[in-house]
């Protein structure tokens, strides 16, 4: 048999993924603690020995390919010249990385922008600034700046082509990686080159700073930050391969603990006659909401949202929903443990969904000129995606998947929101899409195959509307 | 200027007006001069030409307005300019800029006063402006 292992070195556990290839199949999954801050190979010894259990007599492992998101994640701060221009194509570059954004600066860094990097304490800075052949003046004085400092975490930078040989020479003490500019010509965003040199920079150095290669003996490497992988795997799922039909253009939705995930792979370009306006959207874009979180953030989410119309939702008098936030703010690792915190993580995970969905989706509107209305949008449209896929703990714990899932979709409520109109649902009810962005790096469709097979259809009735079948 | 010499001129349609045609022809024009033109098209805000002069470190910044609210669209243009470092930059507007009969001496002088440097009359061809620009850039 050839198999693979798939970890996911994560914040709170150390998740495992056994998978025969030729079968498409998973032979067992196992977890463990997540031991990073003290000794990485605690916590992979308990995983590994809690996937014996579920699955003994594992076979040898032909590959065993980790992502990590532990010891706070892909922690990075990025620096670009205008807030709305570079500045935002870096940051969009940083999140595609897989990153956890720390930070986010625009134009000259002061003295107490500097001060608050190193107080940040980033793994990564990337530095931005500049069409290629455009302004070089600031993104030297911010590389000049930072070589001055005493922060000494690697640098990439995607900057003004014309000013990086100056930039490396500015930046000769430190640990630099040249790129492609992330927006090479005005309002044209490039982050590919800069997504693969933040890659390399994890694998080459932030695996060893977090000590994570302790665990060497149990794995062949560590391929990239967590959100990376999942962003990996949506990408492959949407795509496909020669001779496999991947899902088509789709979004994918990870309400976690403390922050939720949205990635979608889509093009999401104007419907004919309507006006695109801003910065052009990565076709692959993963958006981070850090105030929707399950437990860290479940305050966030409610102020968010309204208590009042999370009580409503779950069934519950406000007073009730408020202690039970209190309780879950108090306790954060806590599980429901009646129908009624059941009932209330499912309309905090419901919120969640709904406003992290709004705000990675573009809108449009409705201009009055002289000429009579046009209509323009920003952002995405993913009003006409194929599928939605859910992941992560609170949707599989979830009594009602599709309950939840739901609220990613549009509705007259929020009529200028391009949210999807009728995709498939589908829930990744056994925690793969990370494992089969690792997995396509060596083996893509035998990871494409074991992703389509292990999703579970959660509304078949969307799909016949939509065919017009049924 | 770009590394290469290069000067780079952004052009746009201030507002929300749609004629992109004037616009589109001097666009074309520029760049068979052998301009860099950064074209934002129609329907642009007035804080988009600066955002895309800043990042792309313009030489001159081409305002066209046809559809007669070019006056209260391009109020503060300079100071925009201003605020965003962009003190010595070149500021050309043109097109249809007011409504109303007023003669062109006065749309011209409302136009200076707010701090651009050329203004161009409905019906200006293209090689006045490439003159304008031969002159005035070679100044700076």
């Amino acid at each position: 048999m050839s198999a693979a292992l798939l970890i996911d070195f994560g914040s709170t556990y150390t998740k495992l993924r056994a998978v025969d290839l030729a079968a498409r199949r998973v032979i067992g999954s196992g977890q463990g603690p997540s031991t990073v801050a003290t000794d990485v190979r605690v916590g992979m010894r308990a995983a590994l020995a809690d996937l014996e259990r579920r699955a003994p007599k594992l076979p040898r492992f032909r590959y065993r390919l980790a992502s990590s998101s532990a010891a706070g994640g892909l922690r990075m701060v990025t620096i670009g010249l205008v807030r709305e221009l570079t500045a935002e194509a870096a940051r969009q570059a940083a999140l595609g990385a897989g990153a956890k954004l720390v930070g986010t600066f625009a134009y000259r860094l002061t003295a107490s922008d500097l001060e608050r990097i190193a107080q940040l304490a980033p793994d990564i800075i990337l530095l931005a600034g500049g069409t290629d052949g455009g302004n070089m003046e600031v993104v030297l004085h911010n590389a000049a700046a930072l070589a001055a400092s005493a922060i000494d975490c690697p640098i990439v930078f995607a900057g003004n082509r014309a000013a990086a040989d100056d930039a490396r020479r500015l930046l000769a003490a430190k640990t630099l990686a040249c790129t492609g500019n992330v927006m090479p010509e005005f309002n044209q965003l490039d982050i590919e080159p800069a997504r693969a040199a933040i890659r390399q920079v994890f694998i080459e150095r932030i695996v060893h700073a977090k000590g994570i290669d302790r665990a060497a003996a149990e794995f062949d490497s560590v391929l990239m930050p967590t959100p990376a992988a999942v962003l990996e795997g949506a990408r492959l799922l949407a795509d496909g391969l020669p001779g496999v039909r991947g899902l088509g253009a789709l979004l994918v939705v990870d309400p976690g603990g403390a922050t939720t995930d949205v990635h979608s792979v889509a093009a999401g370009e104007p419907a004919p006659g309507v006006i695109p306006q801003g910065l052009p959207e990565p076709r692959v874009k993963r958006t981070v909401e850090g105030d929707l979180g399950m437990r860290h953030n479940a305050a966030a989410i409610a102020e968010a949202a309204g208590l009042q119309a999370i009580a409503a939702d779950a069934g519950l008098a406000p007073a009730r929903a408020a202690a039970l936030l209190a309780q879950l703010g108090a306790d954060v690792g806590r599980l429901p443990a009646n129908a009624e915190e059941t009932a209330f993580d499912q309309a905090l995970a419901r919120a969640a969904v709904r406003l992290a969905v709004r705000r990675h989706c573009g809108t449009i509107e409705t201009l009055y000129t002289t000429t009579g209305p046009v209509t323009v949008q920003r952002g995405k449209d993913l009003s006409r995606i194929d599928a939605v896929i859910g992941t992560g703990g609170a949707l599989v714990a979830s009594p009602d998947p599709r309950a939840v899932l739901r609220m990613a979709l549009a509705d007259a409520t929020e009529p200028l929101a391009l949210k999807p109109r009728s995709p498939r649902l589908l829930l990744d009810r056994e925690y793969l899409l990370y494992a089969c962005g690792l997995l396509q790096s060596v083996e893509p469709q035998a990871a494409l195959e074991l992703a389509l097979e292990h999703l579970v259809a959660l509304d078949q009735e969307l799909v016949d509307e939509r065919t017009g079948q049924g | 200027m770009t590394a290469s010499g290069q000067r780079t001129i952004v052009t746009g349609v201030i507002g929300s007006d749609t004629h992109i045609v004037g616009n589109r022809i001097l666009t074309m024009a520029l760049e068979a001069a052998g301009y860099k033109v950064v074209a934002l098209g129609a329907l642009t805000p007035a804080v988009d030409f600066v955002r895309a002069a800043v990042e792309t470190r313009a030489d001159a910044i081409l305002v066209s307005s046809l559809y007669g609210q070019g006056e209260l669209d391009c109020r503060g243009f300079r100071d925009l300019c201003t605020e965003a470092g962009l003190e010595g930059v070149l500021l050309y507007v043109g097109g249809n800029l007011v409504v109303g009969k007023r003669s062109w001496e006065e749309t011209e002088q409302t136009y200076l006063a707010m701090g651009f440097d050329r203004a161009a009359p409905p019906g200006t061809r293209a090689e006045a402006v490439l003159e304008w620009l031969g002159l005035d850039l070679a100044q700076r």
